[in-house]
């Protein structure tokens, strides 16, 4: 009675699988979402990378129509997301929440699928997110694991062509967070579009093909997980100048970013030596400073409201820490 | 694929053979599967479906009740008829206010992501309350049928619709507290609320005169309860009473538009 559908033939939508353009959001006088532009193509794997209050969370919501944009557009395989939910071209693993504790996990997933015009089969997608043994067991008794998965399930049913997870390991253990990205793996290798928000750098770099960085709700660095740990990766030059101007520092060669706090500049730089022997021979600077950025450091640094430039001054302040940074005066460093 | 999963009509998924039909519309299997869920609640079971019979039981069967006329019928059928109307009003309130509960346990925002339209959804929660307040009243009429009720073969029909019918006013009020409260168990709250209720509109004893009478008189519960046994005491409908049931369900349904359309339009 199953008629199969094949499957494998899933390239036949030529539109953008996402397509953001200045999209705002503000909550009072907070602005969550701060003219994000985002396009993602169908069949990447993108993983939207950022610490709490970055803004992810409110993109998601205004991707899926949960919220209206204050401004900018949203459009999902052409469509305004109500309709493209409707059509069933997008699903989500929303965060925590959202399901009926009362109910058991299959009938869940059969409630779910009852309100599509044609879904996958309830039987093959507990299946998929490995939860068919306990189809029975009622959902206030699953773990957030279980749950989880649960969402997924759902999530699968119908047979999206582009798939939203919301920091969809939250609160798992290590095996779980392990069984739900092979389940994901295995989803993707199929050609799914997946895009995934997550404060953990090594999700990003293990299971996206493309990292997206957002901080106070502005991308702020896109590229392959490579490109981003290149651009992450690099050196803090700070010195006392008074008067320094951001915008001259920056036209400095080999410096990615600079800031003026007080006296003191900071400038990130992938070439350390370059940057402090410009400081220290074409200008008045003095009491020079360079740190260096540890990964994890530099993606801190790059997505938290903290702005670059922090672990160091952090360093300095408190002492010597276990960290691998190193804090040398100048003409001693490297 | 998706290309080809639209357009499949003829894609048949096992074990959703009711459900698999125009999207985002009111299905059996969603309808059958949220009374299984309401019937699951001890306390919702408890409140429609035994106390109404019970309460019959304690009020309605002493010994002169059996033999005195309440017009078209013995007191005890008029006991019968008002605790009917109670377990419908409790059922359908219950029904209308598990919205609160699936908003508090984020349910509706994982219904957004199917095609489920936010008045299908209330739909479904007036029509799963409607079937459990249709429960409440042949079960409290079956009692009766037990436990010595007598009335004319009409009265029982028409009183038991209109009970029932009546009921959905009821619905809408669960609604309108379901949305405007935040209380994981908005029953908790409207159980206590509901029985004084009962009492001012005279559905436990009669209202009699005074100023509780009066005050009673335009109690939302007041009216219904009139409605209703007007067949059995055949003095007829009075203007008062369709009038507070009139306005009542204006305000309860008015109340529950509002309140739904400030959560869709919240998103």
């Amino acid at each position: 009675m199953t008629t199969t559908v094949p499957t494998a033939t899933r390239s036949t939508t030529t539109a953008r699988a996402i397509d953001l353009r200045g999209l705002t959001k503000s909550f009072g006088s907070t602005r969550a979402v701060d003219g994000l532009d985002l396009q993602v193509e169908a069949g990447e794997v993108l993983a939207f990378l950022g610490p709490n209050g970055a803004g992810k969370t409110t993109t998601i919501d205004l991707l899926l129509g949960f919220a209206r944009p204050d401004s900018g557009t949203v459009s999902i395989f052409g469509l305004a997301p109500r309709d493209a939910i409707a059509a069933g071209k997008v699903s989500a693993v929303l965060q925590t929440g959202g399901l009926l504790k009362d109910l058991t996990v299959a009938e869940t997933v059969l409630l779910t699928a009852s309100l599509f015009a044609t879904s996958r089969p309830v039987d093959e997608v507990l299946e998929r997110a490995g939860i068919a043994a306990i189809r029975d067991r009622r959902v206030g008794s699953c773990s957030g694991g279980e749950q989880q998965r649960l969402r997924f399930a759902l999530a699968l049913l119908p047979d999206p062509d582009l798939l939203v997870l919301d920091e969809p390991t939250t609160g798992m253990d290590v095996e779980g967070r392990r069984e739900f990205w092979s389940a994901i793996r295995a989803d993707a290798a199929r050609g799914r579009t997946i895009v995934f928000a997550t404060h953990y750098l090594e999700e990003a770099d293990a299971y996206a093909d493309r990292v997206v960085l957002v901080r106070h709700g502005r991308v702020v660095a896109d590229g392959s997980s490579a490109q981003i740990k290149n651009l992450a990766a690099g050196r803090v030059v700070s010195a006392r100048l008074p008067g320094a101007r951001p915008e001259q520092l920056a036209a400095v060669p080999g410096v990615d970013r600079a800031e003026v706090r007080g006296d003191r500049v900071l400038l990130q730089t992938g070439d350390s030596d370059a940057v402090a022997r410009y400081l220290l021979t074409a200008t008045a600077a003095s009491d020079l400073e360079i740190g260096g950025l540890g990964l994890e450091d530099a993606f801190i640094a790059l997505t938290s409201d903290r702005p670059v430039g922090d672990p160091l001054t952090e360093a300095s302040a408190s002492g010597p820490t276990d960290r691998t940074t190193a804090t040398t005066t100048a003409g001693s460093n490297r | 694929m998706t290309a080809t999963l639209n357009d499949a009509t003829t894609t048949t998924v096992p074990g959703l053979a009711v459900g698999a039909g125009r999207r985002g519309h009111l299905n059996l299997t969603f309808l059958r599967i949220e009374l299984r869920r309401l019937l699951r609640n001890r306390r919702t079971v408890i409140f429609t479906l035994i106390m109404p019979p019970m309460f019959f039981l304690i009020f309605g069967t002493a010994g002169q009740y059996r033999t005195t006329s309440a017009g078209h019928g013995n007191v005890t059928a008029y006991v019968m008829i008002s605790m009917a109307l109670y377990g419908a009003m409790l059922a359908t309130t219950s029904g209308g206010a598990m919205v609160s509960v699936e908003r508090a346990q984020g349910w509706s925002r994982q219904l957004r992501l199917t095609p489920l339209r936010p008045s299908v959804y209330i739909a479904i929660k007036v029509a799963v309350a409607m079937v459990l307040g249709l429960a409440s009243v042949v079960v409290v009429y079956l009692v009766g049928l037990v436990e010595g009720a007598h009335a004319d073969g009409t009265v029982w029909w028409v009183t038991g619709l209109t009970a029932w019918l009546g009921s959905i006013v009821f619905a809408a009020f669960g609604l309108f507290m379901g949305y405007l409260l935040p209380a994981e168990n908005v029953m908790q709250i409207l159980g206590p609320v509901l029985a004084v209720l009962s009492f001012a509109g005279g559905l436990f004893v009669p209202l009699g005169d005074g100023v509780f009478a009066t005050i009673g008189k335009v109690t939302p519960l007041y009216g219904l309860a009139e409605l209703v046994r007007a067949p059995l005491v055949g003095d007829g409908v009075t203007v008062t009473s369709v009038v507070n049931v009139v306005l009542w369900a204006a305000v309860f349904g008015a109340g529950a538009v509002w309140r739904f359309r400030r959560d869709t339009a919240r998103v």
